[in-house]
């Protein structure tokens, strides 16, 4: 069985309004699944129930072929790192030392790293090119280093699954590129599987086998980048007229949005 | 521009010294520590108004000259005691803070300044009004006090997911507003003989201080602060946020729950046997940080022994600054305390108050 997590039939709300309902959903090894949808569709939320960091209502998810809910935290946490969208540091940590961390639920009751710690560690921060950073406080980092930081600190976890919560929505586009180069990179050569919530739909169409669009809590379609976003899929949830066309390079859709003064203009003429 | 350049090399030197906490470095510090708290305690020991040299104790240890009656009974009965108390407070404020910092996100907790000091008073002083005994009901009643204020202060912060600066310092200031008015209406009640000495407790005693009081509290400092210390990989994890702790593989909850009960306990008994004494648990932990880094692992050892370093310090400036009469040690604390927090909060406080 290659299904790294299955959800079954998912339901989880505050106050019996369903904020999201009756999701289905597996995960494959070695793929990288985009998540998009509206503000308020629910996506972050289905990141965290599947982190089991929110407890679900109704349905099932499966974690190993285990439910989710009888495996306690630390296990979960060898399975499943997560990358925060953005997370603050009160006190300044070093990054190595915020690498570290990654290693917690590895360690037994003795509170010290041992020397497999540290070169998992550093071999998580080559991957990432965050090596140069180690000895400089979280503090002084800019937003695209701080999130390749806490990329590091997820594959210190040495999870197989990894879930990024909109890695990319502080960062410019130079950047943006880049953390999607080092997912794909590291499904590549790390056989993780991956799944990413993000608001740059052209551009995680390019790096995802699949992409799943939430509205309002429901899967209103899973597949394909190119089965997923068309012009109608995309106007209708998003509520906003968009352009579909193909990238002439990777030949993956990509989206337009079209002002509407222009538009009116040009159908005027 | 030469000298930004020094600077950031010195810096990078620090930081290396700070890189990876390992079980040696721990233990140096922690030596150097405790040989901190050995000597700050012969001073203390030396100091007072009945002269007895530093020399003479130092002859006396190592059997090279003997002591008489009198200079053994100060040494023994009425400072030694005092000297350990204000140690064992010290560290138990300070380890108080620590935790607090870190379960809160916020630089600015302390158990005097979150209200959780005067919680302990208010348990403390309805047992003394009630004529409890000293060893058992009054420090059970101060931990009560101190925990029931620790869960409203948590419950107040738990829906923000930690606190923000000017959260906490409003609630502890109604806290502390509204327990300071609990206290003044037993005080007031209360008969006069015991009036003054209750005051006086109020800014933070320790010329009370007895072996059996010692006795009954250590084993508990001991017992909370190694448990904690199982828990300081925990607590670096929670600076960065309770669900990335929680995904981490933290259980957050059992660690909340054993936190504060852990330091309820321990500062309900310091309390119930010191009287209210601030600032404590901000000063050191902020220098410890300054030196040593965030990691909670060389943290907590540092910043316990720290305040007990600087407790006795504080009460030997105390009982000798105006001799022969005393201040509470609250008074000495307070007047280092609250520029150092001013200056906290000026220069760090927009820092720590972004989310």
């Amino acid at each position: 069985m290659d299904s790294e997590l299955i959800l079954r039939d998912v339901y989880f709300g505050y106050d019996s309004q369903w904020c999201l309902k009756g999701i289905n959903f597996e995960l494959k090894k070695g793929e990288i699944v985009g998540i998009i949808g509206p503000n308020g569709s629910g996506k972050s939320t289905l990141l965290k129930i599947m982190d089991g960091l929110l407890k679900i209502q109704k349905g099932e998810i499966f974690l190993c072929n285990k439910s989710l809910s009888r495996h306690r935290r630390s296990d979960i946490a060898r399975r499943i790192a997560m990358v925060p969208q953005e997370e603050t540091f009160r006190f300044s940590f070093l990054v190595s030392e915020v690498v570290l961390m990654g290693r917690f639920s590895h360690l037994g009751l003795f509170p010290f790293e041992g020397k497999e710690d540290l070169e998992i560690a550093n071999q998580s921060m080559r991957l990432t090119g965050t090596l140069n950073l180690a000895t400089r406080s979280i503090h002084e980092l800019s937003g695209g280093e701080k999130q390749r930081v806490l990329i590091a600190r997820a594959l210190t976890q040495r999870a197989q699954i990894i879930l990024l919560d909109e890695p990319t929505s502080f960062l410019d586009i130079r950047h943006k590129a880049e953390i999607f180069e080092l997912i794909s990179y590291l499904t590549l050569t790390q056989g993780l599987s991956v799944i990413i919530v993000s608001h740059d739909i052209s551009l995680a169409a390019q790096y995802c086998h699949r992409m799943l669009l939430l509205n309002k809590g429901d899967v209103y379609k899973i597949g394909e980048p190119a089965e997923v976003i068309t012009a109608d899929n995309i106007s209708r949830v998003y509520q906003c007229p968009v352009l579909v066309d193909n990238n002439p390079i990777t030949k993956t859709p990509r989206i337009t949005i079209l002002s509407k003064r222009k538009r009116r203009k040009k159908e005027k003429a | 521009m030469k000298g930004n350049e020094e600077q950031i090399h010195t810096t990078r030197k620090r930081e290396r010294y700070r890189q990876g906490i390992t079980p040696l470095k721990v233990l140096y510090t922690g030596l150097i520590l405790t040989g901190m708290l050995v000597f700050i305690a012969l001073i203390s020991l030396s100091v007072g108004p009945a002269k007895i040299s530093l020399k003479d104790i130092l002859a006396w240890l190592i059997g090279y000259q003997s002591i008489d009656q009198t200079s053994w009974m100060i040494l023994f009965k009425i400072r030694l005691p005092r000297i350990i108390l204000a140690g064992l407070v010290g560290f138990t404020l300070s380890l108080g803070g620590v935790v607090f910092q870190a379960l809160l996100r916020n630089p600015l907790a302390e158990p005097f300044i979150l209200g959780i000091s005067s919680g302990a008073a208010v348990g403390a002083i309805i047992g003394i009004f009630f004529g409890y005994g000293f060893t058992f009901g009054v420090p059970l009643l101060s931990f009560m006090g101190a925990l029931f204020t620790v869960l409203l202060v948590m419950s107040i912060s738990s829906r923000h997911g930690g606190l923000e600066s000017s959260t906490l310092l409003l609630t502890g200031v109604i806290i502390n507003a509204f327990f300071t008015a609990v206290i003044m209406f037993f005080v007031t009640t209360t008969s006069d003989s015991r009036l003054h000495s209750m005051l006086f407790w109020l800014y933070g005693d320790l010329s009370q201080s007895k072996y059996v009081q010692l006795s009954i509290s250590l084993p508990f400092i001991l017992i909370v602060s190694g448990v904690i210390y199982l828990f300081s990989r925990h607590l670096n994890l929670i600076v960065g946020g309770e669900e990335s702790a929680l995904q981490m593989g933290v259980e957050v909850e059992l660690l909340k729950w054993i936190s504060f009960l852990g330091i309820s306990l321990i500062i309900g008994i310091a309390v119930s046997f010191s009287g209210i004494i601030g600032f404590v648990g901000l000063i050191v932990p902020h220098l410890m940080r300054m030196i040593l880094g965030s990691d909670h692992r060389m943290l907590i050892p540092a910043s316990s022994l720290g305040g007990a370093v600087f407790l006795i310090a504080a009460d030997t400036l105390a009982r000798t600054i105006i001799s022969p009469s005393e201040l509470p040690v609250g008074v000495i604390t307070a007047f280092l305390g609250a520029p150092f927090f001013i200056y906290l909060l000026k220069s760090r406080g927009s820092q720590w108050t972004q989310s």
